[in-house]
């Protein structure tokens, strides 16, 4: 047990931070302009992550879950995950949203207190059309909820995710500035 | 097991098992033969699976070697339940009430299982009536007692989980009662694979659960094979396995860290967080996906070996040879951990017997079934497959059976890269052995969480004309309602996880 704990403080894996997606950079340059400057404080740098699965596969899931892995340690952003809505300033979003959790997404989103924002995870959740003629699904989760970033992939990888997330971290900063230096080091 | 003479050698009319050959053949029966069958499931006549289509249900029936699908024509919509003389059919009952509007006459508990009143269309798949999307209430069981009060927990989970609800009758700490209400991430798959190409389809069948996509392309693929009668190259197949393998590595050791996790011993979760994750890499470099999505094809694999995947497999399992009896030790001696999985969350043997239930619930609690090794197939027909078998039925025995499986899983991998031959990896689909404009295939697919069932009717131009496909988890999650009884409300998380039973995979 002390060789194990010992080991942990040795040698870190934690990995540097990707960059932030060069390709959702469109989607968040509108979202910036449109973030006013006192939900900009009350968000400051760290973001509380309400996860709802509205029907996925589970990949999504996976794949969110690895974020916490010591590979990609999600929290030394300030990006954290939380047990409820009431306490969340981001709905990650995963699935083709099916008719039987529609409402409780719903539901969900008015939980959660603003200034917020959804992002939709995954191919399903931004349309990809696998499921989209199903008697059972709504199809995106932009049917369904204001969706401010998606980030593709079947699933997207912990990278990918990382990437999107961190640029709405990005997005909250003052215009101009993004990440500090610091925080993207700390833990790497 | 009983000594009552076999069932389904009568009913095959061969007086043997059939051992080279075994194939789930289908059979039309009358309601008195369906009875009698009914009648028997349970005492060593398995029940693997039950499903309907348009004026016919039909039942997978497995006995000893034997397996057989039986089909019970019910033009006016009606049958005689099975559910009323076999509990674990009760869902699959109401499953197929909600989906074709087939009547279970005497069914015990007729309530909407996987139907919400959202979808606005009743039996989508046979009269496909529109009907108001209402989201009429659901009727939980009622409840009567002093001192109970009810805690409601879901769809949406605390944790980053699948959508389920559960609703707890609680006394004080002591959970008297847990009610589970599931089909929120029912996405119609079945629909959406009847009529549509193979490849497509393929694709939709490793999207039913995305921790088990290999399990289940690899499921519809053999179904596929051998309805068409097709030879898949030798290669293709120890990839196969090879991908199966990796699979079941990688949620296993997620799983044994979760369950660590959920009794507050965080630790372990984060040493087998970092296996896992380089579990996924390595598939990543071997197959191009982390979890090898789209992998597993009718008629072999879409992508070989990569050159350095073969390199960074060994790397993975040699790595995880070293570290991982450390984890187990740590598992296994920490006293704070064993105080909360030794006795916690009991299934009993006998419940395990009834409901046939695969994976590491059933073997947990001395039910030895492994697909692996009851289907042989390719490849594991040349490797050796011995299921750990615990009998206690707790938390602590879900978790060996694991941690086991995950010793097997690194051997088998070593004689995988060995073996693999240099074949060609993909070959084209036969055109079916049958005479006729369709033909039928069913296969059993062992997933890390148990058995996978997958049936399928194949056009002859190449399309799916109707499918069914099974979870583990339909007869898992039933005995986690049993297995919480008495326990405290604290521990729920840690006998939940210790099942891992699926939600999209169950709902389909």
């Amino acid at each position: 047990m002390a060789n194990l704990l010992l080991q942990g403080l040795l040698g870190p894996l934690t990995e540097p931070a990707p960059d932030a997606d060069p390709a959702a950079s469109a989607e968040l340059a509108r979202l910036a302009a449109e973030v006013g400057k006192a939900a900009r404080r009350r968000l400051g740098r760290s973001l509380s992550i309400r996860e709802v699965d509205a029907g996925s596969c589970n990949a999504c899931e996976l794949e969110i879950n690895a974020l916490s892995n010591s590979y990609y340690d999600i929290e030394r952003f300030g990006l954290r995950f939380v047990a409820s809505p009431r306490h969340a300033d981001v709905l990650l979003v995963t699935g083709p949203v099916t008719k039987n959790m529609r409402q409780a997404l719903e539901r969900t989103y008015e939980a959660t207190p603003g200034p917020k924002w959804v992002v939709a995870a995954g191919d399903c959740a931004g349309g990809c059309g696998l499921f989209a003629d199903s008697y059972a699904c709504v199809g995106r989760v932009a049917d369904v909820l204001p969706v401010d970033l998606h980030i593709p992939g079947c699933p997207p990888t912990p990278l990918a995710l990382l990437s999107g997330l961190l640029g709405l971290l990005e997005v909250n900063q003052a215009p101009g500035r993004p990440l500090s230096a610091r925080q993207r080091e700390i833990g790497s | 097991m009983t000594a009552r003479p076999p069932f389904l050698a009568k009913l095959t009319g061969r007086a043997e098992p059939d051992a080279t050959k075994r194939r789930w053949r289908r059979y039309p029966i009358d309601p008195a033969a369906w009875d009698e069958l009914c009648g028997a499931l349970g005492t060593g006549l398995d029940l693997v699976s039950l499903w309907g289509e348009p004026g016919a249900v039909h039942m997978a029936l497995r006995e000893g070697d034997e397996a057989v699908i039986v089909t019970l024509p019910c033009p006016s919509g009606r049958y005689p339940s099975v559910g009323r003389l076999h509990a674990p059919a009760v869902r699959l009952e109401r499953a197929v009430q909600d989906l074709t509007g087939l009547v279970a006459e005497g069914l015990p508990d007729a309530r909407p299982w996987l139907d919400h009143n959202r979808w606005g269309v009743r039996h989508p798949l046979w009269s496909a009536e529109p009907v108001a999307a209402d989201g009429a209430p659901y009727p939980f069981l009622p409840v009567e007692g002093e001192g109970l009060h009810q805690i409601p927990v879901g769809p949406v989970h605390a944790g980053v989980i699948e959508p389920g609800h559960f609703r707890f009758t609680v006394n004080g700490e002591a959970v008297v009662r847990l009610e589970q209400r599931l089909g929120y991430a029912h996405k119609g798959t079945a629909a959406l694979m009847t009529g549509a190409p193979l490849a497509h389809a393929g694709r939709l069948a490793g999207r039913i659960s995305g921790d088990s996509t290999v399990a289940y392309a690899l499921a519809f693929a053999l179904a596929v094979e051998e309805a068409t009668g097709s030879q898949v190259p030798d290669r293709a197949q120890w990839l196969r396995g090879l991908m199966a393998e990796l699979e079941r590595l990688a949620n296993h050791l997620g799983d044994i860290g979760a369950i660590a996790n959920d009794a507050a011993f965080a630790i372990l979760h984060a040493h087998t967080g970092m296996l896992r994750e380089q579990v996924l890499r390595a598939s990543h470099t071997a197959f191009g996906h982390r979890l090898m999505m789209d992998r597993i094809v009718p008629g072999g694999v879409a992508q070989d070996l990569a050159a350095e995947g073969r390199a960074a497999i060994a790397a993975t399992v040699g790595h995880i040879r070293r570290v991982f009896p450390k984890l187990v030790e740590v598992y296994d001696e920490t006293n704070s951990l064993q105080d909360r999985v030794v006795g916690t969350g009991v299934v009993r043997p006998e419940w395990v017997n009834q409901f046939a239930t695969g994976g590491f619930v059933g073997r947990a609690a001395g039910r030895a079934f492994d697909a692996r090794r009851w289907a042989a197939y390719a490849p594991y027909h040349s490797l050796t497959v011995e299921p750990p078998v615990f009998e206690q039925g707790d938390v602590n025995a879900r978790v060996w059976v694991r941690i086991r499986e995950v010793e097997q899983s690194l051997t088998l991998i070593d004689r995988m890269l060995e073996t693999l031959p240099s074949d060609p990896i993909l070959a084209p689909l036969g055109s079916g052995p049958a005479a006729g404009p369709e033909t039928e295939g069913a296969a059993l697919v062992e997933s890390f969480r148990g058995d996978v069932f997958f049936w399928v009717r194949v056009t002859a131009e190449g399309r799916v004309a109707a499918c069914h496909f099974r979870d583990p988890s339909w007869f898992q999650w039933p005995l986690l309602e049993a297995a919480v009884e008495a326990n405290i409300v604290a521990d729920f998380p840690l006998c939940n996880k210790s099942f891992n039973c699926a939600y999209s995979g169950h709902d389909g």
